[in-house]
């Protein structure tokens, strides 16, 4: 099955059809921009290397098809690339890989190690920034199989660095190769959901990014399961788990690969389904526009602030439980304690963002932003109270929130901008997040090592860094607040 | 042969939902399970 055949088929799918029942179609005009990338696929001849199978034609659904087979495709590379959430869970095997139980003379640094997962989110918001046009053209059947070959072959280089004990390896496998995938991975199940719900799309792009949540709660318990399988007297079996995780995410990634596809030119949901709500899309706007807008950079601010204030306080969650309640938090409830923020975070990513189609995009980051700030500033007391209760029902609000803040976001900028770009504009805006993943960790680590260094006790050491992520949420508030204020750019649909 | 593709569908739709809730539940019991130690 040739590139040619697959052409063929496009050619009198794209004519369409008018089935009776189920999905109403409607007629294609010249300018409509759907026709314009057919048109181009049409005329454009395919590289002969790139098989068919993985061609944005190919993926084109029939009529009749249920628009809810494809959030399984876009929730398999979530999951799957969720999994650098929990990347910690190597932290200490790769910090004791000479030393066995305790670290020795020439073993890696906590710190050195670190940088892992940092390199990795850095080049997941450049990928996407670099390749979110590509992947609008390309599709997403391409997309995510480029992905899922990015994100294995980084852990089969990742292993090949523990085997031989090079650290550049683990930054060059997981960090750069395995980062481009998650980038790519990320925005692509994104857009494609958008574009099948039109009439829901806080709740298609919670669905996919509540995967993305789920990956860590899925690929930490992988890791030490497999570790302990592997495990040796002479080898913690860092190596084989990482060569086995490689091969069994892409062999997960490559269902979400077979099962994608996209609506038909001219689709429109079912007349039930797009009768229940309604909710406002711009005309779409091409991403180079996009970003020379005002309203693209106050939204970059909303995300960046939202995911600092959140990204580095999960970090330290586990020690800063511990040292908030030393007397009675001990490293197993503490761990229990992250796993519940997990919970919470994927938890957030689906409910918040389904709300927002209800009570609309700026008013949920209001709510976010708001309700986020009275919570971190309340934070630091019920540390004093000595009130566990209290302290873990906040900081899962908080952490619901910070999730929902991810989900909500490809949604808010299909409302400004249009579906047609919504994956390239995306992936720009995913730099904030590359930023905050820095940023955010970077603050909460010195500013507790400053006060520490300072002589304030180490249970109220993290006070001053609550209140600045509350200050932090206020300033995200006033860019929400004016990204509201702002005018559509385009026209309602 | 319509009821016949129908159910074909659906079973695809079941089948696929399977494939990504299993993983993901599984996670869940397992977060869910060390959480219990925050109460105790």
């Amino acid at each position: 099955m040739g590139p040619a055949q697959g052409k063929g088929r496009l050619t009198g799918r794209g004519r369409g059809w008018k089935p009776a029942g189920g999905p109403s179609w409607r007629p294609l005009t010249g300018g409509d921009p759907e026709r314009k990338i057919l048109r181009r696929l049409r005329f454009r001849p395919s590289p002969t290397l790139v098989p068919g199978f993985l061609d944005r034609s190919r993926t084109i659904a029939p009529p009749g098809y249920n628009r809810w087979r494809v959030p399984p495709a876009a929730l398999a590379i979530h999951q799957s690339i969720g999994q650098s959430d929990s990347i910690s869970v190597f932290n200490h095997p790769l910090a004791t890989l000479i030393g066995g139980d305790m670290p020795a003379q020439g073993d890696w640094k906590l710190s050195t190690i670190g940088w892992i997962f940092s390199v990795a989110i850095v080049f997941l918001g450049l990928s996407a920034f670099t390749f979110g046009r590509w992947l609008e053209d390309a599709g997403p059947r391409k997309a995510m199989f480029a992905s899922a070959l990015c994100f294995s072959t980084g852990f089969l280089v990742s292993a090949l660095g523990v085997a031989t004990h090079q650290i550049w390896l683990l930054y060059l496998g997981y960090g750069v190769i395995g980062g481009i995938g998650l980038g790519l991975g990320y925005i692509s199940p994104v857009s494609t959901l958008i574009k099948w719900f039109p009439d829901r799309p806080g709740m298609a792009t919670g669905l996919a990014i509540m995967g993305f949540g789920g990956g860590a709660m899925i690929g930490s318990p992988l890791a030490v399961a497999l570790m302990n399988h592997y495990r040796t007297p002479a080898s913690p079996g860092v190596a084989q788990a990482m060569v086995a995780m490689g091969l069994l995410y892409l062999a997960f990634m490559m269902f979400g690969v077979l099962t994608v596809r996209l609506p038909a030119p001219g689709w429109t949901p079912p007349a039930r389904a797009a009768g229940a709500r309604v909710t406002h899309a711009a005309r779409d706007m091409h991403v180079n526009d996009a970003v020379k807008t005002p309203t693209f950079w106050f939204l970059w601010g909303v995300l960046c602030l939202n995911v600092t204030a959140g990204i580095g306080v999960l970090g330290q969650a586990s020690p800063m439980i511990q040292e908030m309640f030393p007397a009675r938090i001990g490293p197993e409830a503490a761990a229990g304690f992250v796993g519940l923020l997990s919970l919470a975070n994927m938890a957030g990513r689906f409910v918040w963002s389904s709300f927002s189609d209800v009570l609309g995009r700026p008013r949920t980051y209001m709510i976010y932003f708001a309700l986020g700030a009275v919570l971190y500033a309340l934070v630091p007391s019920t540390g004093r109270a000595g009130n566990v209760v209290f302290f873990v029902a906040f900081y899962a609000v908080i952490m619901s929130m910070y999730g929902g803040g991810f989900a909500t976001i490809p949604a808010y900028l299909r409302d400004r901008f249009g579906v047609m770009h919504v994956g390239a504009i995306h992936g720009r805006l995913l730099t904030a997040w590359s930023l905050a993943g820095v940023a955010g960790p970077a603050l909460v680590n010195y500013i507790r090592e400053y006060q520490i260094g300072r002589g304030v006790p180490r249970a109220d050491a993290y006070s001053f860094t609550m209140y600045l992520m509350a200050a932090l949420l206020v300033v995200g508030f006033s860019c929400n607040w004016a990204a509201s204020r702002r005018p559509f750019e385009g026209k309602a649909a | 042969m319509s009821r016949d593709r129908h159910r074909g569908a659906t079973l695809a739709l079941i089948a696929s939902w399977l494939v990504v809730g299993i993983p993901a539940a599984w996670g869940v019991v397992q977060v869910v399970a060390k959480s219990l130690a925050l109460f105790r």
